[in-house]
Order: C-alpha cells, then structure tokens, then sequence
C-alpha cells in the first residue's frame, strides 16, 4: 500500500487548533445513529446494520444537511422499492402455484391501473420530493468561494484570503461554505460523501457546489470520475474547524503547506509481469520487435 | 403426414437444400451469406467474445477480493476494465442481438432469408475483424484504458499518447458498421420480407420488438461514430474539438457518447424483452395479453430513450432545468417498461404456466430485471445519483440491468430454441443447477455491490485500503462472481452435451404457434419449401398441419423457379404479396470488401494515411463490383407465385427492399448530420474560448455557386429519373451527365472553404468544424458524382428501362439528399461567421 501511497500527511494536522477536541466526536458519530430499539434482538440488527452503513466514506452516514436528505430519500426508496419487488415476484410466484385456477379478469383495467397509473403517481410523488426546495443545491457562482483544481491526481484549494493548501480543504462547520471547482488536465469529481454529492471538474469549466458540515471533524473525499492510473489514490480530506479557530486553522495549514507535487510511484505487480513476458514471447514469435 | 405429401416434401428438400446452402468448394465457406448461417457466425463469435469478457470480469473480481491486492498494476487494471465494458457491450451484446436477428427474423416471418443478405455477411466480416483488431491489442498490451466510455481529455493525446485509445476508436467504428448495415437490413426486412397475409397487426411480437430495436440501431450508432471520427481525427492531426483551450468541449464527447449510449441500453434491453415476451405466453399455454398495448409500449420506448442521455452527466454541472428535464423524461420511461411487466404478469395469471427450464430464466429475470429497474428510478433521481454517480451502486444497477434484462432472456431463448438449430430435445438436469449457480452468484456479487457504492466506493478504483468498510462486500461479490462463473461454464457444457447427445425431437416441442417452429428440425437451409399464407399471429395453433403442407409445397413460391434463391416480398402494412424478391448467390465480394475497409481503419490506426486513403478507394471500387451485380438486364415476365396469384420480381416494382434499403441508409446518413449539426452548435454557443481568433474570408460568390451546382445536380438526377420513365434514353443520359458535372462543381466548391478560405483547423474548433462539415458535404457530392456516372453505365448495359428503374431512382434520391444537406453545410458556414462578428 505505502508504495503507491501518496504523500498525505494527516498527522501532521493533529496539531491543529481545535482538531483534537474533535478527533473525540468521531467515534460517536456511530453512536448517535443507534437508534432507539425497545428489544435486545432489534438492538443488535439495528447496531449491525448502522454499523455496516458507517465509515469514512459512507453516503449513508451523513455528517451534513446535503448528505442528510440524500441518505433519508434512500431508506425510503429502498423500503418502496422492496415493497414493490415483492409484489411483483409475489404475483408471478403465484401464478406458477394456482396454475389450474381460472380468471377472467379484465386485462385493460391491470394494465391501466398497475402499468399507467401506478408507475405515474409513484413517480410524479418521487419526482415533487427530489426537486423540493434545498434539494437541489444552489450552484450558483459565489463570489467568496474556495477554488478547487484538480490535477492528476492531487487536489490544491485555493482560499479567498489568498491561502493555497494541497489535499487538505479546510472549511468552517457549522456554516455553510462553497467551492468552485475546475480541472487542469482530464476530467475528476469532487466528492465529500458525508457531506453530500459529487460534482465533476471539467477543464475549461467551472462548477459550483454548496456544502456543510454540522459539526467539526476530518471529512474524507475521493475522486469518483476515472482519471488515470492514479485514480484509485486521488483523495483529499476536507477538515472542518470551528468557526472561531477556522481562520487561525487555515494559516497553520497554509504555513505548513509546502508546493510539493506528489509522487506516484508505479510499482510491477507479478502478473502484470507474465502477461509482459507472453506479450514479448507472442511479439518475438510474429517477427515484431 | 401421407405417403405422397411425404415423398413431394423429400423432393423439394433435395433440389432446394443445395441451392441454399453455402459452396462445398474449400473455401466455399467464406462466400456463404444464407442468414441461417451468418446468424449462427455471428452468435458464436458473440459468445466468444462474452467468454472473454468473462473472463476479464474475473481478473477483476480476482483484484478487488480483497484490500491492498498486488495481481493487477492500475495501468493493466484499466485495460482489464475498460476491454470488459468495451468488450460486453461492442462485441457481445450487440452482435449476439444482429446474430439473432438475423437468424431469426427471416424464420418468425416466414420468409427464406433477409432483404441484403449480402449485406449480412460483409457485416459479419467487419465485425470478425474489428473484434480481432480489439483482442490483439488486448494479447499485446496496449488495449484502451480510458473506460469504456473513453471520456476526453482522459482519452486525448496529451493524457493517452499510445495507441490504445486509436485502438479502441478504429476497432469499434468497423465493428459499428456491422451494426450500422444490421439496422438497414432489418428495417427493410421487417418492412417487405414477410409471408401473405401478414399485416403489420399479425406480426409475432418479436418482430415489433428487433424492428423496435433496428429502428433504435439506426437513429443510435450515428452519434457514437461521428464522435469517434472527432476524436480520432483530433488525436491523428490536432483538429482541436475536445480540448478547451481551443475553442473545443471535454463535454461534447459525453453528449454524442450517451446520445448513443444510452439507447444502446434500450437497443439491448429490448430484444430480450422481445424473448421474454414469446416464450412467456408458450409456457403459459396462453396467448400473450396486451399484444397492442406492448407495441405501443415498445415504440414509446424506443422513442423516450433517446431523451434521457443526460442522465448519465448529472453531476457535469448542467443547468438545474435541464436536470429537471432529464430527469422527468428518466422516469417516463418506467411506464413502457411497467405496462410490459404488467402484460407479462397478466399472462402468467390467466394462462397455467408451467416451470420448465426457460421458463426458470424467465423468473430469474424477473427477479432481477424488476431489481435493476427500480434502482434504475433511484438513480434518475438527481440528488441521489449526485452521492451514487461513479460509485459501484452504479456497478450493481447497470449489471442487474444489462445481465437480468439481456443475458438471462437470451439464455431463456437459448433454451427454448435449442430444438430449432439441434432437432433434440432441451431437456432439465444439468440445467437447473446451472440457473442456479448463476442467479445466486449474479446476486451475491451485484446485490451487495450496492452497499459498496453507498459506502463510497468508486467505480475503476484498482485496489482499496483497509478501514473503509468495503473488505467484506468486495470479498462476497468476489465469492459469488466465480460462482456465476462456474454457472455459465455450466450452462455451455448443459448446451454441448444436449447438442450432441439429447434425445431427437419431432418438430414444435413445445406446443409454440409462430412460424419457426413449422420448419423441420434441425432447420433446412432454404427454411420453408413453401411459404405459409397466415391469418393470425399463431399461425400453427389455427392449423397444426401447416408445417407439413408447407413442406410438400403447398405455400407461396413452392420450390424453385430457375437457378436462384427467392423470397416473397409484400405489402408493408396489409401482407399482401407484392412482389418475388430474387435473393442473390453466394458471393465472395462481401469478404472483398469487408478486407480493405479493415485496411483502411489498420493503416489509420498505425499512421499511415496514404495506405488508408489507397485502400478507402479500393473500397469504394468493390463496392461498385458489388452493385453492378444486382438487377436484371431485361424487363422480366410475372411469375407464378401460388395461390393463383402472378408476381413481377423485385427489380421491375416501384417499392424493391434497395428503395427502401436507400431510405433507411439515408436515415442513418441524416442522423449522423443532425448529430454534426449539434457538435458545431454545441461548441459555438457552449464550450469556452468562443469566439474563434477568427473567421472565414468572406465570400458570397462562391456560396452561391456551390448552392447553384447542388441545386442543379438534384434538379438533373431527378429529371433523368423523368427522362426515364418517358423513355427518352439520350436525354435521360445527358441529365446523367450533368449530375455528374454538376457534382464534381459543387464539390470543388465546398473543399475550397477548408483549403484556401478558413484558418487553419488546428487553429480552434471553429475551423476544425468547419473542415469537417465541407469534408461531410464534400464526400456526399463525389459519391453523387459517382453514382450519376455508374447509373450513366448501368443504362449503357441495359440494367435500367422505364420498368427497371431503381437505379436512376436511388441515384436521385442520394443526389436530392447531397443537394438538401449541402445547401445546410453552405448556409452554415457562409453565414454563421457573420452572424457571430456581428
């Protein structure tokens, strides 16, 4: 791992002011979600299942208003769409074990019921909830935003104080705070799962997102959009502080942030060297060199 | 069946199987284009390629199994990933889908082969070798790693300088002609090559849905071309579309990608549907419900699928009403799909449905087509697929779409129309273990995918750090992806052991009423000795016995009636016999042909251009050999078609399949222009640095010229086909030759804008757009400049009369479009430089 490993050094950031009191929220983020079950039996499902949908990157354990009402819109879609599943093996399950009964019912009454109406209130319903006001995030350009470039495959923020730092966004929480965001080279996404969606950085365009954290903490991001063999490492972390340390936090960053490009080291894995060898064999053996 | 009709039965066989079959020459086989045999071609070749494809898929899992694994380096890992997608979806799906409709389609309507059966095996050809160019890389190690959407910059030069992105471009774009030539074909087939009696209201449901599909092919595959010629041209010579300090737009590329690529999905989705929708009502033992309802269904389908492409670029930063506008339209497209599911539910309801082994596919599609469906609704709703976009609950979505709306009905068909091409019996057995070993391996590795993706996996990420919570459902989607694996494995040896050694089977196991099934198993090569006069959609539960009077040739068109092969050709709405369509013989040029245009796309791909241009020539030469050998040299004498009724043969009636080949052609050919039209538009009011550093010179002489020479050369082409009918033969040569000369004039003028009049295209997308709209125009006048010359020496020949007069037709229909399209590319350039100096 630490061959490809890019240079991030959060340890360093552990002197921040204000990181360490909020070092101590992490664990209980998960505490929080436990929900109140009255019975052991549930108790211990709900802790599996809460447990399974945490983690640094979870969409399902949001730390923000955006993450917030995306998580909730998925239990309910998931609870809907299980529903309708089962309805739906159910029936034809039903139709294999009563093969021999008899049924005269009307065909167009089904397909005008279940195959239009059904489809269109369910989702005309599914539709006025994902467009109520706040779920579309304002994205709209900002004159105090944070500049986001991504580059392959590292990130620098760039802060309306004139401040730079390297894989490391510093944001006040508690309030809302906007980026703007662009590619030098290929296309990569910007993404704070916890905190909410991913939007994408194009070159030659600038697109603009919304977020907040509730509450202080160390918010981990990952680039979604492929964009090279370092993709699986272009990751950022985006530090929430308090508001009254936020400006103290980004000087201390700003400081410390030396302009060093990251290293991708490559690294050759052993079938990658078999497959070489046959690709020279079958090469040597056409006559091509 | 009696003595007599038997022995007329054996009779017919003997003299009809050796005209329909390929040469027994040695290599006879390379000349054969009876659709039988190319469907049969083309659906091994597919299952080749998804064996590999598997196989890829494998190597993946194999890395993903577990954090921090060192099997695959990320360079390999993004060939490994972009060649499965590229690989399932070019070389699989899409052939697998050409192959059985082709096999197919001529047996369903009862006819003896396709429209351009020709046709069908320069298809094959392209797609044999545009495969080939595609696994060669993939042997040697410079297979594409962009992502099987290939999204610039990534895929651009500067960020892909080898040539596994040329690789890709090239190799698909042969394959797409394959596909391209399949859509043409199929549309003309479903249109004329049908039995008596079959209007449109008696088709098999099938039919609607590969004709739904060919349709989607036509107006899909032309965006997806057109982009890779953008982006081949800019990586070969710096014509600058997609790069943004030029005038040029990463994200032009995503909206001609997905204006292809997400009816491509329904262009897979709906053929499977198509089986599900035949074989459900046979195991049912009832009819199929709703019969109209699906094809109003079908065609609502085809049409809001090519509304959604946006879907897949929500998070691209578009405006919130075009989210709003996708997304509806997104959601739309669940009622088709519901009323479909509704109609299937339905037949099961009121029939006795009975669980053989298709049947248990059938249910395993359900299964998991309804899953994929309804994560298909969380994933158009915008601000859930902001947090899932490019996580692997897109992964899951897409595999419970692809595999539970394709894979699981093809296997179902495979099942079910085994008896068809083995004349043994399907039986249970190994089979349902089979089925099982993949529905649960399929749902292990995809249904706990979609926790992956919500935990925040992304997708194409080569390997993962512990800590983030996705070690367990990477390891189970690992565990249930061999398992699936070994299913499949299964399900190949369940088909080879039941080909060679099940149990013979009289024809129509399974009790079906289409017309396949009254052919005799396994399937004679001319199909039907006789073809049948239908009255209902299940033609062989109205008259159990027709297979047999078919076979003794009491049909239309019984056995033959010179040295060649014949189909009936009929009425596109009624069914009524219109025509004897004359089939050609086996013939080498389609293999002649198919060779250079690979040669073409090989010597591009390895920079030498001069060799493309040489071998395009070549191409164009073969093709011309290739015409030249269709009609008739004298006005033919109705033939005796059965029934009492006396048809004239294709080349004396106004509405030959050609005509009809020529307008689906051309519909193809305006789609690729529309999708021009949208590029040139897109970048000018789009993407950034706009306005160009500058213009054209002006210069409204030469644009009235061109427009002149365009008009006069429609004008002319359209008089010859008058002079034609009057038979006035020197005037209808004159008219001929101005055509031509006119042609040559209008191309001189719309090549003279790039060369001498516009900056130079590498200088901004303006220019490069410009280059490309005068080459497109450009390129449609000389090929009228050479149609008008060749049907100048068909006439000559005496291969056109006023009766024979598809040739001067075609021509004119092909110049009225070169005159209409290059007036637009006239109009265009000319003027919108004022337009944007003002």
């Amino acid at each position: 791992m630490n061959g490809m490993a890019r240079q991030r050094d959060a340890g360093a950031d552990t002197d921040i002011p204000g990181f360490v009191e909020f070092c101590h929220d992490l664990p209980t983020h998960r505490g929080r979600m436990s929900c109140p079950a009255k019975s052991f039996a549930g108790a211990i499902a709900a802790t599996l299942l809460l447990g399974a949908c945490s983690g640094e990157l979870s969409t399902l354990d949001p730390a923000g208003p955006a993450a917030s009402r995306i998580a909730t819109l998925w239990w309910v879609m998931l609870g809907g769409a299980f529903v309708i599943l089962l309805g739906v093996m159910g029936t034809a399950i039903y139709a294999l074990r009563s093969a021999a009964k008899e049924r005269n019912f009307s065909t167009r009454k089904v397909l005008i019921g279940w195959g239009l109406a059904f489809p269109i209130a369910t989702l005309l319903a599914l539709m006025a909830v994902s467009f109520l006001p706040g779920e579309l995030l304002p994205r709209s350009p900002e004159e105090n935003a944070i500049r986001a470039q991504a580059h392959q495959w590292f990130w620098t923020f760039d802060y309306p104080g004139g401040e730079r730092t390297i894989d490391v966004l510093h944001v006040p929480a508690g309030e809302e705070f906007a980026i703007a965001i662009t590619s030098e080279d290929v296309i990569h996404s910007f993404w704070i799962p916890r905190l909410g969606g991913k939007i994408d950085a194009v070159p030659g365009k600038v697109n603009h997102i919304r977020l907040k954290a509730d509450r202080p903490g160390r918010y981990l991001a990952t680039c979604a959009e492929y964009c090279g063999i370092g993709h699986a490492h272009m990751r950022f972390e985006a530090l929430a502080h308090r508001p009254e340390d936020y400006a103290a936090a980004l000087t201390a960053a700003t400081d410390r942030a030396a302009a060093r490009a990251p290293v991708l080291e490559q690294r050759d894995a052993p079938a990658a060297l078999v497959i070489e060898e046959w690709g020279d064999y079958l090469l040597d053996w056409l006559g091509i060199t | 069946m009696s003595e007599e009709r038997h022995n007329k039965a054996l009779e017919f066989h003997s003299e009809l199987d050796p005209l329909y079959s390929p040469p027994k020459t040695r290599f006879g086989f390379l000349a054969a284009t009876n659709h039988s045999v190319i469907g049969i071609r083309f659906m091994a070749t597919a299952i080749g390629f998804f064996l590999i494809g598997g196989i890829l898929a494998m190597l993946i899992r194999a890395q993903l199994a577990g954090p921090n694994t060192q099997f695959l380096d990320p360079g390999q890992y993004s060939q490994v990933f972009t060649m499965h997608g590229t690989v399932m979806m070019f070389l699989f799906a899409i052939p697998l889908i050409e192959g059985f409709a082709l096999y197919m389609l001529p047996k369903l309507l009862g006819a003896r082969d396709l429209a351009f059966p020709r046709l069908s095996a320069f298809g094959y050809w392209c797609y044999l070798s545009g495969g080939l160019i595609l696994l060669a890389a993939l042997l040697f190690g410079v297979a594409p790693d962009s992502g099987w959407f290939m999204y610039t910059p990534l895929s651009s030069k500067p960020y892909s300088p080898g040539i596994n992105a040329d690789v890709w471009l090239l190799g698909v774009t042969v394959v797409e002609v394959s596909a391209a030539c399949a859509a043409i074909e199929f549309m003309a087939t479903v249109l004329k090559v049908r039995t008596g009696g079959m209007a449109l209201s008696k088709m098999p449901i099938l039919a609607w849905y590969l004709w739904a599909t060919s349709a989607m092919m036509l107006v899909g595959f032309p965006p997806l071309i057109l982009g890779s010629i953008m982006l081949e041209v800019e990586r070969a010579f710096g014509l600058p579309f997609f790069d943004p300090d030029k005038g040029g737009d990463p994200l032009l590329w995503q909206h001609l990608f997905w204006l292809f690529g997400h009816p491509e999905v329904y262009i897979i989705f709906l053929p499977g549907a198509g089986i599900v929708s035949t074989i459900l009502p046979v195991f049912a033992r009832r009819p199929l419900v709703g019969y109209n309802w699906i094809v109003a269904a079908l065609i609502a389908q085809a049409f809001i699928s090519f509304g959604l492409w946006v879907h897949h670029m929500f998070t691209t930063g578009i405006p919130d009403l075009s989210l709003a506008f996708f997304s509806a339209a997104s959601l739309l497209v669940v009622v088709p799909t519901a009323i479909q599911i509704f109609s299937w539910l339905t037949t099961l309801l009121k029939g006795r449905p009975d669980l053989s082994l298709p049947m248990l596919w059938i249910y395993g599609f359900f299964f998991i087509f309804v899953t994929g469906g309804l994560t298909g609704v969380m994933v158009a709703i915008v601000p859930f697929d902001w947090q899932v976009h490019d996580t692997h609950f897109v992964v899951a979505h897409l595999h419970y779409v692809l595999v539970g709306g394709f894979v699981f009905p093809v296997l179902a068909g495979i099942y079910h129309w085994m008896p068809l091409f083995t004349g043994r019996r399907s039986d249970k057995g190994l089979g349902v273990l089979a089925f099982w070993l993949v529905f649960i391996g399929f749902n292990l590795t995809f249904f706990i995918m979609h926790l992956t993706g919500l935990l925040g996996m992304p997708r194409r990420v080569y390997t993962y750090a512990e800590g983030l919570g996705w070690e367990l459902p990477n390891l189970v989607s690992s565990i249930g992806g061999f398992m699936s694996a070994v299913g499949f494995g299964l399900v190949l040896i369940d088909v080879l052991v039941q080909w060679r050694f099940a149990p013979f089977v009289h024809r129509n196991p399974w009790k079906a009423g289409t017309l396949e099934w009254g052919m005799a198993t396994p399937i004679p090569s001319y199909n039907f000795a006789s073809l049948a006069h239908v009255e209902s959609r299940d033609p062989l539960h109205d008259d159990p016995d027709l297979p047999a009077c078919l076979a003794a040739g009491e049909g239309y068109l019984a056995g033959h009636r010179g040295d060649y092969r014949d189909t009936l050709g009929v009425d596109g709405v009624t069914g009524e016999p219109e025509q004897i369509i004359l089939l050609p013989p086996p013939s080498y040029l389609p293999l002649l042909t198919a060779l250079p245009l690979v040669g073409v796309a090989l010597c591009f791909l390895f920079s030498f251009y001069v060799g493309s241009v040489i071998l395009a020539v070549v191409v164009l030469f073969m093709a011309l050999r290739w015409l030249w050998e269709t009609g008739l040299r004298e006005d033919p004498a109705p033939i005796e078609a059965g029934f009492g009724r006396t048809l004239l043969p294709h080349p004396a009636v106004e509405q030959a399949p050609g005509w009809w080949g020529m307008i689906f052609t051309l519909v193809f050919d305006a789609t690729f222009f529309a999708s021009l039209l949208f590029g040139y538009i897109f970048l000018w009011t789009i993407a950034p640095n706009w306005p160009p550093p500058r213009f054209l010179e002006p210069a409204p002489i030469l644009a009235l010229l061109t427009l002149a020479s365009l008009g006069l050369g429609g004008f002319a082409a359209s008089r010859a086909v008058a002079a034609n009918r009057q038979e006035r033969e020197s005037s209808r040569s004159s008219w001929l030759l101005l055509a031509a000369a006119s042609g040559v004039a209008a191309t001189f003028g719309l090549l003279a804008v790039p060369i001498w009049l516009a900056p130079p295209p590498t200088e901004h997308a303006y220019s490069a757009a410009v280059l490309m709209l005068s080459a497109y125009g450009a390129f449609h006048t000389g090929l009228s400049t050479v149609g008008s010359l060749f049907v100048l020496a068909r006439c000559r020949r005496g291969f056109v009369s006023p009766l024979r007069s598809l040739d001067v037709r075609n021509a004119s229909l092909f110049w009225s479009y070169s005159a209409v399209s290059g007036a637009i590319i006239v109009a265009v350039i000319h003027l919108m430089p004022l337009v944007g100096a003002a």
